[in-house]
């Protein structure tokens, strides 16, 4: 018992002198570029989080209210709405962007293929009015995509086909533009020996391509639903109604003053924040990414 | 019969042009090989010939099927040929998954992929890996998975783009002896690109050497590495002596060359009367006696001026009027007591000369 303890002395003993040591070390190796940086960064997700504690504040106190206005159908009912939609956008843009977004990633450089680049980024240096605009003219009742669809019954004019083409015009670019990073890392090299292999140009797209860009598919999509979802101004110009959630933001905040849009403000931030903390969680399961060339 | 036929094959990526009018004839049955230095087009073009990728211009025809007009007919011609790169590619799969791919994408029955699989993987010596990950192999079992998955589609034509460019002897003997095993037992076509020449003159029937984007040369391999058709194909093959001289005389089928006031023998009937003669060193013999005198045969004093050693050989460098490099092996080096300054005598075969027409500008360099 006794000798325990004294041994135990002894080596704490020992422990702290080489504690100390590592602490005078580690005072003389501080890396002040890291530190700088980080105190850099943290300023910008410092008001982030201040913005949030200012309002959750607020809304913690008054948390009855909070509770009403969240579960209230119409909130419930338009986040929903936005969720859907968002994603019935996103599904369109891997229909449609995937194919886009390989040949983009495996033509050679030409003047052809940089205009083609360009058109696909125009969603994301316009600003949104104008391509809320753009939707709407094209998609409005007697628009020139409008007129035909309206004619077999597909209306956009405040309907929900309006909210998903407009969120899909301005996600567009996020998918696509990280798809194609995605199938620029897929080595040609192995293109070429499951070509050699005896696969036709799909079947090495379908066998090979893909599932190697999965993961990139995923965080392409991710973005570009969040992108969606949160869209305000190239909504409302085609479609006003069904309220998705930030017209519904606009729409109370307009009308039944600050206290109510920020009750749903703060629901729509807890819930998006748990949404998307849990897709970003999931990526990691998806996709091998570790072929080795 | 030929069973690949190429004409004119141009290739160029964006300005800079790769293939400069190719033309290749491949024999049914046999074992090519395509010599060349880096960047001089081997890859591209055994890229073209397995159908990997089009040319820009030419002619090309494949199991007598012109490919140019019938583009329809690429994957299923593709089907009856394989091919192996030179950096060994898995896939993140198991080695099992790895060979069966090629008979997945013919959709061949489970039992045949299965049985089809477990040969191809005895057959390169890898069965007991037969679960593992692929990638978790070294290179050289990772170039054996590949070669097994190739070979388990049964190709007519087998390209090998330098196969064995950074593998270990062990596993490149493996890939060397199953190549020529295939190639005499299920007589199937065997284009090999290499920049290792003995591997080359070790496996191939007709050699084909490859410079700057074009085939500068085709024959057997002693044609190339004992009679190159001009100075650059001699000095990638590998020879030593490239001597500048003129044609004095021709009697008996020899050809008397005068190179710096030494008369020496060729049985080449002389191509011009300005000539190099392309001498390869190991057909240089050295001795210290004066040896008995063979017909058609140099024979003549000389002073050792350098010895380097490139084991397990050595360069020995003798002046006879003009500098000449003999190969001899390290142990006859030694028994000979070469050092510099020695004097020795020199024998080398009339036909072991052989001579071209000296290229323009020729005369000056490489004099001694």
């Amino acid at each position: 018992m006794k000798t325990r303890v004294i041994s135990g002395g002894l080596l704490r003993g020992g422990r702290e002198a080489s504690l100390t040591r590592w602490k005078e070390n580690r005072k003389r190796y501080v890396d002040w570029c890291t530190i700088g940086f980080c105190i850099l960064g943290g300023l910008l997700v410092g008001i982030t989080v201040l913005a949030i504690a200012n309002m959750a504040t607020a809304e913690l106190a008054n948390p009855a209210h909070l509770i009403e206005v969240a579960t209230s159908s119409e909130v419930i009912g338009s986040i929903l709405l936005t969720f859907c939609a968002g994603a019935n956008a996103v599904l369109l843009l891997v229909f449609f962007g995937t194919p886009l977004a390989y040949v983009l990633a495996r033509s050679r450089p030409s003047r052809f293929k940089g205009v083609v680049e360009s058109i696909v980024d125009i969603p994301l240096i316009l600003p949104h009015t104008v391509a809320g605009l753009l939707v709407y003219l094209l998609f409005m009742r007697r628009g020139w995509l409008g007129a035909p669809f309206g004619e077999i019954g597909l209306a956009f004019e405040d309907a929900y086909p309006g909210t998903v083409i407009a969120m899909l015009f301005v996600a567009s670019p996020f998918f696509i533009n990280t798809m194609r990073e995605g199938f620029e890392k897929v080595p040609v090299h192995l293109e070429n020996v499951a070509r050699t292999l005896g696969a036709s140009t799909f079947t090495t797209f379908r066998t090979v391509t893909l599932p190697l860009s999965l993961r990139h598919m995923y965080s392409g999509a991710i973005l570009a639903w969040g992108r969606a979802i949160g869209e305000f101004a190239g909504v409302i110009m085609i479609a006003y109604y069904p309220f998705i959630i930030s017209t519904l933001i606009y729409h109370s905040f307009t009308t039944d003053g600050i206290q109510t849009s920020r009750s749903i403000a703060f629901t729509v931030i807890l819930i998006s924040f748990g949404v998307f903390y849990l897709l970003r969680r999931m990526t990691r399961f998806m996709g091998r990414y570790d072929d080795r060339v | 019969m030929a069973i690949i036929e190429a004409h004119d094959i141009k290739k160029s990526y964006g300005n800079l042009e790769v293939l400069h009018d190719v033309d290749l004839s491949v024999r049914e049955g046999e074992i090519l090989g395509l010599i060349g230095p880096s960047g001089s087009g081997k890859s591209t073009l055994l890229r073209i010939l397995d159908l990997i990728e089009p040319a820009n211009e030419g002619e090309l025809s494949v199991f007598g099927i012109d490919t140019i007009a019938d583009r329809g007919s690429w994957l299923d011609l593709r089907r009856r040929m394989g091919m192996l790169f030179q950096r060994p590619i898995v896939f993140n799969a198991s080695v099992y998954d790895n060979v069966a791919m090629g008979l997945r994408y013919r959709r061949a029955p489970r039992d045949d992929i299965d049985r089809k699989v477990k040969d191809a993987l005895e057959a390169v010596g890898l069965s007991r890996y037969i679960k593992s990950r692929a990638t978790d192999l070294s290179g050289g079992e990772q170039q054996r998975v590949a070669l097994s998955r190739v070979l388990v589609t049964d190709p007519e034509i087998l390209f090998l783009d330098e196969p064995t460019a950074n593998l270990d002897p062990t596993s490149t003997a493996t890939i060397e002896a199953i190549v020529t095993r295939l190639n005499r037992e299920a007589n199937m076509t065997v284009v090999i690109s290499t920049h290792d020449l003995a591997q080359g003159q070790r496996l191939a029937h007709r050699v084909g050497v490859m410079l700057e984007g074009m085939i500068a040369q085709t024959g057997a391999s002693r044609e190339i590495f004992h009679e190159p058709k001009d100075r650059r194909i001699a000095r990638f093959v590998g020879v030593q002596n490239i001597v500048p001289g003129r044609v004095v005389s021709r009697s008996d089928g020899l050809t008397v060359v005068e190179a710096r006031g030494k008369q020496i023998l060729s049985t080449t009937p002389p191509p011009a009367d300005e000539v190099e003669m392309i001498v390869r060193g190991e057909d240089i013999s050295l001795h210290r006696r004066e040896p008995g005198h063979e017909e058609a045969e140099n024979l003549f004093p000389a002073t050792v001026t350098a010895i380097e050693p490139t084991a397990p050989f050595v360069n020995v460098t003798v002046h006879c009027g003009c500098d000449l490099v003999a190969l001899v092996t390290a142990r006859r080096a030694e028994t000979l007591g070469l050092r510099e300054g020695i004097e020795v005598w020199v024998s080398l075969q009339a036909k072991a000369v052989h001579l071209i027409p000296q290229a323009e500008g020729g005369k000056l360099t490489d004099t001694g």
